[in-house]
């Protein structure tokens, strides 16, 4: 499979070398050398370049449902949260009795509420192979559902757009009511172990960076092989003349839930692996603002490419880094104009510039 | 003595009658208007049929109504004797056998030729198959001869959106010849055309009658007189005119009088 990959594109075969070459060097980097290196990578850029590498996860997600089968979900964030939940509920029943109420059961915003028992939906999550489960799962049922009632009856364009945002809306205000029982505002946090190791050490942060690499590659491989079968074809057929592949016999609302629960699904591993890089799950993931950037992260890398998606949530999250740190009140300016400039200055994204210069280049 | 007689099951096509396609009393409206009205009309098996009739006579419409596109608002519509297709979908009245060739040709422009015809290939078309789905060589000669068919083999790797307006056409009558269909219904197929791609269309689509049926529907009178050798069905304000062979039509004083007003 990887050799025909290789032939399919070697921007895309670079790319994923680098992703993998970086998932091990930073933490190895990390580890070698002393603080005092140039070399060094400190323990903050091991867990910045895990959360680049999850927010890439989610790029590749939405570029599966958009940029090939041409659905503008602005609901991703939603799957990524509700993925990114899962995990955090398994973080917390591992807590057990070290929390600052130290109730064996309950995590401590249940005791604080003075609920006496653990909820129904909480059982099972402190087992690792439920919530990886369920990671998958919960996104994977919310979108098949919510795709069923949408696509057969053929809800499309800026309708679609707007339900996803409202979807996304309508969890984020759920989350935040504390009668939920998933924290409230405060969401999930204070997580002590993951799989018995100690979430905080660098082996756990290093080895989580290499697991989101891994996770992104081994995606992006199947995601390229989906988009590469007949399957592929189908759905672009889709984006491009929605009624006409009807008219080939083909069953167009099952393909486009295939695609978007495998899509949710992506999006919810790539929530779960977050979680216990940045240390905390909230409701404010839900926010309808957080899926418009997913869009733009894609937008701007290039959709309907895969890896263009991949270049642009580490450039944009990069920038934010930046930004943010350097002058917060003008990031959301920036996103907007880069945003602007590439839609009408690189319609096909960085990664479409990059490809027709290097066509340009060739006799 | 009851296994002579030949008794179909629901859902298999029986055309022992002669008629493969039966639309009786049809109407459709739009707000009010009538896009076709009572409308009745008979396709034989392996039938070329010319539709014509000036622009709204429903046309279009009549084609939306027997993909399933439309719904009408009453009458009934059956594929041989015993298949309903108003209880049916798009994609479950294309796999039963009816294909369409639209109006403006609407090819997958970012797909290659050959995977245009690919597409189009009659084949189980469900999810998970189409996921695994590998050309087996019986497939792959298919989709060789009906690119020789139309003309468009040393283009099988060309994306579609580059090819000229007259070999998208092609390419989409290719489409429908790759569904084996046993209605091809072909909407203004020449439009566009110039006087040579004209005359190729109308060759070609002499070389499928017979195994199939196949309606057109065109504007082009000349067309429509080289490839007419059957009956030729005029349609007026959504109902049939008259209908007869291409002289009988076109010296009937009614089909005069709509064609060149009063």
């Amino acid at each position: 499979m990887l050799s025909t990959l290789y032939r399919q594109d070697k921007t895309a075969s670079w790319l994923l070398g680098a992703i993998a070459l970086l998932s091990v060097l930073v933490p190895l980097f990390n580890f070698i050398f002393p603080v005092e290196s140039a070399l060094h990578f400190s323990a903050y850029s091991v867990s910045i370049m895990g959360k680049y590498l999850c927010f890439a996860l989610l790029g590749l997600s939405l570029d599966l449902v958009w940029g090939y089968c041409g659905i503008l979900a602005l609901g991703q964030g939603a799957f990524f949260a509700l993925g990114g939940y899962a995990m955090g509920m398994y973080l917390m029943r591992q807590i057990g009795n070290r929390s600052v109420y130290g109730n064996p059961l309950l995590p401590d915003f249940m005791v604080f509420l003075n609920w006496q028992e653990l909820p129904w939906y909480w059982y099972g999550f402190e087992q690792f192979w439920f919530a990886a489960l369920m990671v998958v799962l919960v996104p994977g049922l919310l979108a098949f559902v919510f795709g069923w009632l949408t696509f057969r009856s053929r809800v499309t364009g800026v309708y679609l757009s707007i339900i996803t945002q409202a979807l996304t809306y309508a969890l984020l205000l759920a989350f935040f009511r504390n009668e939920m029982g998933f924290g409230g505002n405060n969401g999930l946090t204070d997580f002590k172990d993951v799989l018995g190791f100690n979430i905080q050490s660098e082996a756990v942060r290093a080895s989580l960076l290499l697991i989101s690499g891994l996770m992104l590659i081994l995606a992006f491989m199947v995601s390229r092989w989906i988009m590469i079968s007949k399957l592929g074809r189908v759905v672009t057929a889709v984006r491009d003349q929605e009624s006409r592949v009807r008219f080939l016999g083909y069953r167009v609302e099952h393909f486009k839930l295939w695609v978007f629960v495998f899509s949710a699904m992506l999006a919810g591993i790539a929530g779960a692996l977050y979680v216990p890089q940045v240390g905390i799950i909230n409701p404010s993931e839900f926010s309808p603002l957080n899926s418009l950037e997913i869009v733009i992260w894609v937008a701007i890398g290039g959709r309907g490419t895969l890896y263009g998606a991949i270049v642009g949530a580490v450039l944009v999250n990069y920038a934010k880094t930046l930004l943010t740190g350097w002058a917060p009140e003008i990031w959301l300016f920036f996103l907007g104009a880069s945003f602007i400039l590439v839609t009408v200055f690189l319609p096909d994204g960085l990664v479409g510039f990059w490809q027709r210069r290097l066509q340009a280049q060739k006799p | 003595m009851n296994e002579l007689v030949h008794k179909p099951k629901t859902g298999e096509l029986d055309t022992s009658h002669g008629p493969i396609l039966y639309l009786e009393a049809v109407s459709v409206s739009f707000d009010g208007f009538k896009a076709l009205n009572n409308l009745s009309m008979y396709i034989d098996a392996g039938e070329l049929r010319c539709l014509i009739g000036p622009n709204g006579a429903g046309k279009t419409t009549l084609m939306d109504v027997i993909t399933g596109k439309t719904r009408p608002d009453s009458g009934s519509v059956f594929f041989g004797q015993t298949i309903d297709l108003l209880q049916m979908d798009e994609p479950a009245i294309a796999t039963a056998g009816i294909c369409r060739k639209f109006q403006k040709p609407s090819v997958f422009e970012t797909l290659t030729v050959f995977e245009n015809l690919e597409l189009a290939l009659a084949t189980n078309k469900g999810v998970w198959t189409t996921l695994f789905a590998k050309l087996n060589g019986t497939q792959r000669d298919r989709i060789e001869q009906v690119m020789e068919t139309i003309g468009l083999t040393e283009h099988r790797l060309h994306l579609a959106g580059i090819l000229s307006h007259g070999q998208k056409q092609w390419l989409e009558i290719g489409m429908l010849l790759m569904q084996e269909p046993k209605v091809m219904l072909v909407d203004e197929p020449v439009a566009g055309m110039t006087h040579q791609e004209v005359e190729r269309t109308a060759q070609l689509l002499l070389s499928l009658q017979g195994e199939r049926s196949i309606i057109v529907v065109e504007h082009d009178m000349e067309f429509v007189r080289s490839i007419a050798q059957h009956r030729v069905t005029v349609l007026h304000e959504g109902s049939v005119l008259t209908e007869g062979t291409m002289d009988e039509v076109q010296n009937d004083p009614r089909v005069v009088q709509v064609y060149l007003g009063d």
